[in-house]
């Protein structure tokens, strides 16, 4: 059956880059590597997700169900629908508002084998003008009396940029990511990681909606609008630190920092703390995220005049910016198997979490002010996040 | 594919195979005192179908990205 599963991966591989196939032949190798480590937990998580900040509105829901087949399988499968409502600032400076559907599902499969897994993944995401195929191996290992995991992972990306104003319209956009990982057991109250990842992307990086903004002292506002031209290449590097340490009360606090940086010269920063306290059979966590970060080098607010540079940008997701996330989730076990018969049910839990978001742009002007041309006050998007779910362990 | 691309992983698995040998190593936190470790309240991605929305949020509200998917593997508790 692995023998199988592999070839049906590799079919998909020669489908989507022809020229790969030495990687595939690496990666197939892998399988044969004298292996070892414990499955995940079979188990089935329904969540309803909802976004709703700076005039957009996502929500929808989320299935994960995880299954073994047998000791040394487990198979996961994914179904993810995102349903957009979109007036945000973007839309309502250049555009007229919309609404779309985004629906994603995965496969994947785990193989385990002594103190090695493998793990395979296809993803395939579908909206009204963007198709995205993505597969993913990664093999880990366990070492030094378990203490230390090594996970090494290649991710491969297909997708497909359309207009839904123009049928013609049709750009490719190929990503790859190459991740290396280290779960580091450092003391009987202490685990942390260590992650490396580097993503290249090459094809159409633009959003084909989007426009810059120029200085035009032809029009009636002082400014006029044209479409943005990105670079055809992006490679970018992020290297994460995570530590968890088991407080003497049972509880848990965790704390994260990433590094990334690009050769569109963006460099960020991000910062996490979590408190993790369980109390009977509530499990609560509390968040705070700080993320910083520098502008591509493209990006202006306002341009100097119409096609005043190589490369230009005003998508505010590329501008220096700030945000801040508290969050606060809570997950009740209502279930557990404790001498009661649910049949082959073993423990659920429902969670319920919030996150609120704020960024605050450093160089991104609120145009919906209707300020005079240089006193349009900079932007600042708050936005809730709200999701809940219910696992089940079976 | 060029030389570069093998490289970056060919090396890390002949080192990840040659590691694999080590098994004559002595944990200095033995497997009777992962105890704590072992707690729910202490897996680092316990709610696999949340993080992933999560990050998706915000992969699309901000520039970076990556850096927190590698490690699929579990912490050794069992």
């Amino acid at each position: 059956m692995v023998k199988a599963l592999l070839a049906v991966a590799a079919a998909v591989i020669r489908q989507m880059m022809f020229r790969r196939i030495s990687l595939l032949a690496l990666l197939l190798a892998m399988a044969s590597i004298a292996f070892a480590g414990v499955l995940p937990d079979d188990r089935a998580d329904v969540l309803y997700h909802l976004y709703d900040g700076g005039g957009v509105e996502i929500d929808g829901p989320s299935i994960l169900v995880r299954k073994k087949a047998g000791k040394s399988i487990s198979f996961v499968g994914n179904y993810y629908v995102d349903m957009v409502s979109s007036a945000s600032i973007d839309v309502i400076t250049t555009a007229s508002p919309y609404t779309e559907e985004r629906k994603q599902w995965s496969l994947g499969m785990d193989y385990l084998r002594g103190n090695t897994s493998m793990r395979i993944n296809y993803v395939s995401s579908e909206e009204s003008d963007y198709d995205a195929e993505t597969i993913s191996f990664a093999v880990s290992q366990e070492m030094f009396g378990d203490m230390t995991t090594l996970t090494l992972g290649y991710t491969l990306g297909d997708d497909l940029v359309r207009r839904s104003d123009d049928p013609l319209f049709q750009r490719n956009l190929d990503k790859q990511s190459y991740s290396i990982g280290i779960t580091q057991i450092l003391t009987k109250n202490l685990i942390s990681t260590l992650n490396f990842e580097t993503i290249t992307d090459e094809g159409y990086l633009n959003n084909p909606y989007r426009s810059v903004r120029y200085f035009d002292a032809g029009s009636a506002l002082g400014y006029s609008y044209e479409p943005e031209l990105y670079p055809n290449t992006r490679t970018s590097n992020a290297l994460a630190v995570r530590a968890r340490y088991f407080l003497p009360y049972r509880a848990a606090i965790e704390g994260e920092y990433r590094f990334f940086t690009d050769t569109w010269d963006i460099e960020g920063h991000t910062v996490s703390l979590s408190y993790i306290h369980p109390w009977r059979d509530f499990t609560f966590t509390g968040k705070f995220r700080y993320h910083d970060q520098t502008g591509a080098h493209f990006y202006s607010d306002l341009f100097s005049g119409s096609e005043a540079t190589n490369f230009r940008g005003r998508d505010k997701e590329l501008s220096p910016l700030t945000s801040y996330t508290f969050g606060i989730k809570a997950a009740y076990e209502f279930f557990s198997d404790d001498g009661k018969d649910w049949g082959f049910l073993k423990k659920a839990t429902v969670t319920a979490s919030i996150d609120m978001l704020q960024i605050d742009y450093d160089d991104f002007s609120d145009l919906t002010a209707l300020a005079s041309l240089g006193n349009e006050p900079l932007y600042k998007l708050d936005a809730n996040i709200f999701q809940v779910f219910f696992s089940f362990w079976y | 594919m060029n030389l570069g691309c093998v490289g970056r992983i060919v090396l890390p698995l002949l080192l990840l195979t040659g590691l694999s040998g080590c098994s004559n190593f002595e944990p200095w936190v033995k497997p009777y005192e992962r105890a704590r470790l072992a707690d729910p309240i202490m897996a680092l991605d316990s709610d696999a179908i949340s993080t992933s929305y999560i990050q998706h949020v915000y992969e699309a509200r901000e520039g970076a990205r990556g850096g927190e998917g590698a490690v699929g593997g579990g912490c050794g508790c069992n």
